[in-house]
């Protein structure tokens, strides 16, 4: 086994690339499970996102636009959810799956003209200088924008969450409906909002998958890629910077396995593909175990409907 | 049971109220796949087969399709469904599909059934597969030698004959035309993942590979060689508009000739179950247009391979051959027959590591 | 402003015309739908509506493809009513049908009546254990199941694709990711000749019925109910909720499990990675669908194999991308989810102002 072939800082630039659009839309079901909503329904907006965010580079030349249009995207079919579950009171875990089938159908609608289509590439970000730094400059200086995006939104995330106003209230309302209420927080209002921005960034991780990592329009091309974002959340337990980890690990099981193949080793590839989700079970149950810290990380409100009672 | 005398009842009531197909003078053709017809790799290429009947017989005919079937009790109902709506000829086309294209067939003598790549036949059912290890072995000599770390990259989806024979195949090609070349092969247990594909081409540029190929169905590995600056073929398609640059040349699934040629059979009257395994004499196996970055001698090379094989004058599989244990396969000059092509189930000595199980 | 307020009681004439309306909404959606892919609207609607139901082979395969997802959907409305959430059954249904194709492969061509049952008790036991899996976590760690049950519908696929593609794989199959084709013994008989219906349809309708029976007269369901509406008096009248979890998952799993042996024994007649086709998810939506009464569920199963197999008549007949199908059957459970509100609340001009409405019994979902 000649293991220098194995090259690790090819390896990790490859694997930060695959854990960008994961890093997106977890980060975006942060939130949304933050404020005590439960939309199963990544998987649809991510890929209404990456036909959205294809469609409209192709067609404008400007990945920057297709990137607004992706989330935007995202958000609206977010707000779809948001409608059915926070003002008509459907039932989330439901209203989420069909979600998810109903953005498959329509993605797979729209793109019907746009298979076979090479889109406009996105530039990468080369930072004259450090760019070119041996190691450094290839791990972190030559990447495109939106993968900066997605680590500055985590950053963003973990700010809002502990240090703002606007987090705690939003946590409020995710542990406690009725106490948020009461306090007189527009608790519908505010899940509304983190329903948009959660699909929002569910959209640009879609895209993320159809404009840069693979290129392409192809049906069906998110390939799961939604559910795998549900499970960095609660492998996250909730907290932001978690989901960098989460998302290291569920991109870098499969980099990481075919990597070993390529070296001639050899792996069994489901049982390796069992292993993040039941890690993902073995982080939970170490986090609930503790009642006490738990409390501080999953919502306590999570899924459930809330009405105002006056 | 008197259920099922009753439901049974119910059953026949309903039959002659609805069932019996309208004469009709148009031959019907039913066409189910397994992907969306959008997957640009192997229900694309079935259905550009499907519309070459369209244009070849017009009139004639009478197209329809149901796309992404699942393997399984679904594509049953699916091909009773056609099979009863008066369907004259149905081609299934995944493998997948075959146990339950071998009992509906049971029960609807007289629709004519075709199904891809399987092996099961019946006095309905045909069998129909491309021989595209031919093809590989023109790509073969082509990768040999514009490798220029000699290192040659697979993409491999499932250890099944067809997949074995073709990493073989271009092995086989490759090492003749240049003893140094070495392949990595990556297995990732899947058809269509167009991210997953895309991260076994990077896994394997980053492994020193600098021309890829792939048994898989997506354009993805040819979108990142040519992001990559590397050399790929195309698969199951031509795929040059996602590789301009990268592209060398393709092996593409050519259905069109064959569906034209079965759907004039059943109008001829003159169409039976046969197994067809076509290669690049019958055009189902197309080799795709050679880039321009090819050198000339290399390209008349894989040109005149492919003729000679199309001639009958080449076989892909010409002793000497060992299996990968040493063990001799083929004496010298010894062609591979096509049973032992089918099963195959082994790696030919000089490639490394061992197929998954 | 019309704004919803909420009624003393759930409507019961609401109950039963909110899925005539929600019908009425999609057929206008769905017209709209077509008109715009420039397929004739009406024959569209008629090819997914209404040919199956008129059509002999079609009802017969309306039956093989509810049943399943009926037979799920009444474990899981068990749960739901308790307030436990099981989204895993995907997960139960494939262990459920590994297990009972582990048996039916061991015995191999042994022909014997015995062999069906014990298939079924497999089925029926993998499925319990993989669903008491999130209950232990629960009970014991107070792990969310909704999480535990999800994250093991993965680990279930991947442990499928590696028992077909090693000790269950056909040794004759050319290493292809099969199992042996199972043997007549291993096989459900079929009920009713030309067609697919077995007796695994038989039993989910005879099923349907003892829930309806269970959960209408047995003090079983009335704990059950009472942990879902009202978990605090439930406490008071002795219901041990940690006992209530255990039985909705396991009793919840256990008919996924028995549903993936139905179909492995049934229509599929071999192991294979392409059986999972999201039964186990589609089941959630038939539950609520059905407003998680056994009946209810009966309904909503049928009405969502017939989008199932009225959509695959629309592709052939008419051209229909597979796609539009889909959009069109997320249109129809947006539409019965949207409506589902007028049950329990009506609309209101705000200058009526009634005097303050207590709160609905809580809704079903909240736990």
């Amino acid at each position: 086994m000649d293991f220098s072939a194995l090259d690790p800082v090819a390896l990790i630039a490859s694997l930060l690339v695959a854990a960008t659009p994961l890093i997106l839309a977890a980060t975006g079901e942060l939130i949304v499970e933050k404020a005590g909503v439960l939309n199963l329904g990544v998987e649809g907006m991510m890929i209404l996102g990456a036909i959205a965010g294809f469609a409209i580079t192709v067609e404008s030349e400007s990945p920057a636009l297709g990137f607004a249009a992706a989330a935007l995207a995202g958000a609206g079919l977010a707000l779809l959810f948001g409608v059915l579950t926070q003002m008509l009171l459907s039932n989330q875990v439901a209203t989420g799956l069909a979600l998810t089938l109903f953005g498959l159908g329509l993605a797979a609608l729209i793109g019907q003209p746009y298979s076979g289509i090479k889109p406009p590439s996105t530039p990468t970000l080369d930072i004259p200088g450090l760019s070119d730094l041996p190691v450094l400059g290839r791990l972190f200086f030559s990447h495109d924008a939106v993968l900066y995006l997605a680590l500055a939104l985590v950053a963003a995330s973990w700010w809002f969450l502990t240090r703002m106003r606007g987090g705690l209230i939003l946590r409020a309302v995710g542990e406690s409906h009725d106490a948020a209420h009461a306090l007189g927080y527009p608790v519908v209002a505010i899940r509304l909002a983190a329903i948009a921005f959660g699909g929002a960034c569910a959209g640009l991780g879609g895209a993320y998958l159809s404009l840069i990592r693979v290129p392409q329009w192809t049906e069906g091309m998110t390939a799961g890629a939604g559910w795998i974002a549900l499970a960095i959340v609660v492998f996250a337990s909730w907290k932001p910077w978690r989901v960098l980890l989460g998302a290291w690990l569920f991109g870098g099981v499969t980099i990481l396995q075919l990597n070993l193949q390529a070296l001639g080793l050899e792996v069994g590839s489901a049982w390796l593909s069992m292993t993040p989700y039941l890690m993902t079970i073995l982080v939970l149950v170490l986090i609930s175990a503790d009642r006490s810290r738990a409390a501080l990380n999953a919502p306590a409100s999570l899924g459930r409907v809330f009405r105002a009672s006056s | 049971m008197g259920l099922n005398k009753w439901m049974a009842a119910a059953l026949i009531a309903g039959l002659s109220a609805g069932g019996a197909a309208a004469q009709q003078d148009t031959l019907k053709v039913g066409f189910i796949y397994v992907g969306p017809v959008g997957d640009y790799g192997w229900s694309y290429e079935h259905d550009k087969g499907r519309q070459a009947i369209e244009a070849a017989l017009g009139e004639k005919v009478e197209t329809t399709f149901v796309e992404s079937v699942p393997e399984g009790p679904d594509a049953e109902r699916v091909l009773t469904q056609m099979a009863r709506a008066g369907t004259d000829l149905i081609f299934s086309t995944s493998f997948g599909y075959m146990d339950q294209v071998i009992k509906v067939a049971r029960q609807f003598p007289d629709v004519k059934f075709e199904h891809a790549t399987g092996y099961k036949r019946a006095d309905n059912v045909a069998t129909y597969s491309g021989r595209f290890y031919e093809g590989r072995h023109v790509i073969g000599l082509i990768a040999g030698q514009m490798t220029e770390t000699n290192t040659i990259g697979y993409i491999a989806s499932f250890p099944i004959p067809e997949v074995i024979r073709g990493i073989n195949a271009a092995y086989l090609a490759a090492k003749s035309v240049n003893p140094e070349v070495e392949f990595k092969i990556v297995w990732v247990s899947t058809w269509f993942d167009p991210a997953k594909e895309a991260d076994a081409a990077n896994a394997l540029i980053e492994q020193g590979a600098d021309v890829i190929m792939q048994h898989t169905d997506s354009p993805a590995a040819m979108t990142i060689a040519e992001e990559k600056g590397i050399l790929a073929f195309g698969q199951a398609s031509d795929m040059r508009e996602f590789g301009p640059n990268a592209r060398l040349s393709s092996i593409i699934d050519n259905w069109g000739p064959y569906y034209v040629a079965r759907a004039q059979a059943v109008l001829d009257g003159t169409w039976e179950s046969m197994d067809t395994w076509g290669g690049i004499d019958s055009a189902m196996t197309e080799i795709g247009g050679f880039s321009e970055q090819i050198p000339f001698a290399v390209r008349k090379q894989a040109m005149d391979a492919a003729i000679a094989i199309a001639a009958g004058r080449l076989h892909a599989f010409t002793g000497p051959i060992n299996k990968q244990d040493g063990t001799p396969w083929l004496a010298p000059g010894e062609t591979a027959s096509d049973g032992d092509l089918l099963g195959m189930n082994f790696y030919v000595e000089g490639l490394e590591g061992s197929i998954p199980n | 402003m019309w704004r919803l307020e909420a009624r003393p009681e759930p409507s019961r004439a609401m109950l039963l015309a909110t899925p005539v309306l929600a019908v009425a909404l999609t057929l206008l959606l769905g017209a709209a739908l077509f008109a715009a892919l420039g397929k004739d609207p009406v024959a569209a609607l008629r090819i997914i509506f209404l040919d199956p139901l008129l059509d002999p082979y079609a009802r017969s395969e309306l039956l093989v493809k509810g049943a399943p997802l009926v037979l799920i959907a009444l474990g899981l409305s068990l749960g739901f009513r308790a307030g436990v959430w099981n989204i895993g059954a995907e997960g139960q249904f494939i262990m459920g049908a590994v297990a009972s194709g582990a048996v039916a492969l061991a015995f191999y061509d042994v022909p014997g009546l015995w062999l069906l049952p014990l298939m079924a008790l497999a089925g029926l036991l993998a499925g319990a254990a993989w669903g008491l899996i999130p209950a232990f976590l629960k009970i014991r760690f107070n792990a969310n199941e909704i999480l535990v049950s999800l994250m093991l519908v993965y680990v279930a696929e991947q442990f499928l694709i590696a028992m077909v593609s090693g000790p269950l794989r056909d040794p004759q199959g050319f290493n292809f990711p099969l199992s042996r084709l199972f043997h007549d013994s291993a096989l459900l008989p079929v009920l009713i000749e030309f067609t697919r219906v077995h007796a695994g349809v038989l039993v989910t309708l005879v099923l349907v019925g003892l829930f309806w029976a269970l959960m209408r007269w047995h003090v079983l369901g009335f704990s059950i109910r009472l942990m879902g509406e009202a978990p605090r008096a439930a406490a008071f009248a002795g219901v041990r909720p940690n006992r209530i979890v255990a039985i909705s998952l396991g009793a919840s799993g256990a008919l996924a499990g028995l549903a993936g042996m139905f179909e492995v024994a049934g229509p599929a007649g071999q192991l294979a990675p392409a059986l999972p086709v999201g039964y186990g998810f589609t089941a959630i939506i038939v539950a609520f669908l059905g407003r998680l009464n056994p009946l209810g569920v009966l309904l909503a199963g049928g009405v969502m194999a017939l989008t199932y197999v009225g959509g695959e008549g629309a592709q052939f007949g008419l051209g229909v991308p597979a796609a539009a199908n889909e959009v069109f059957r997320g249109m129809l459970l947006f539409s019965l989810l949207a409506l589902n509100i007028l049950v329990s609340f009506r609309l209101v001009r705000p200058a009526r102002v009634a005097a303050p409405a207590p709160r609905p019994d809580p809704d079903p979902q909240e736990a």
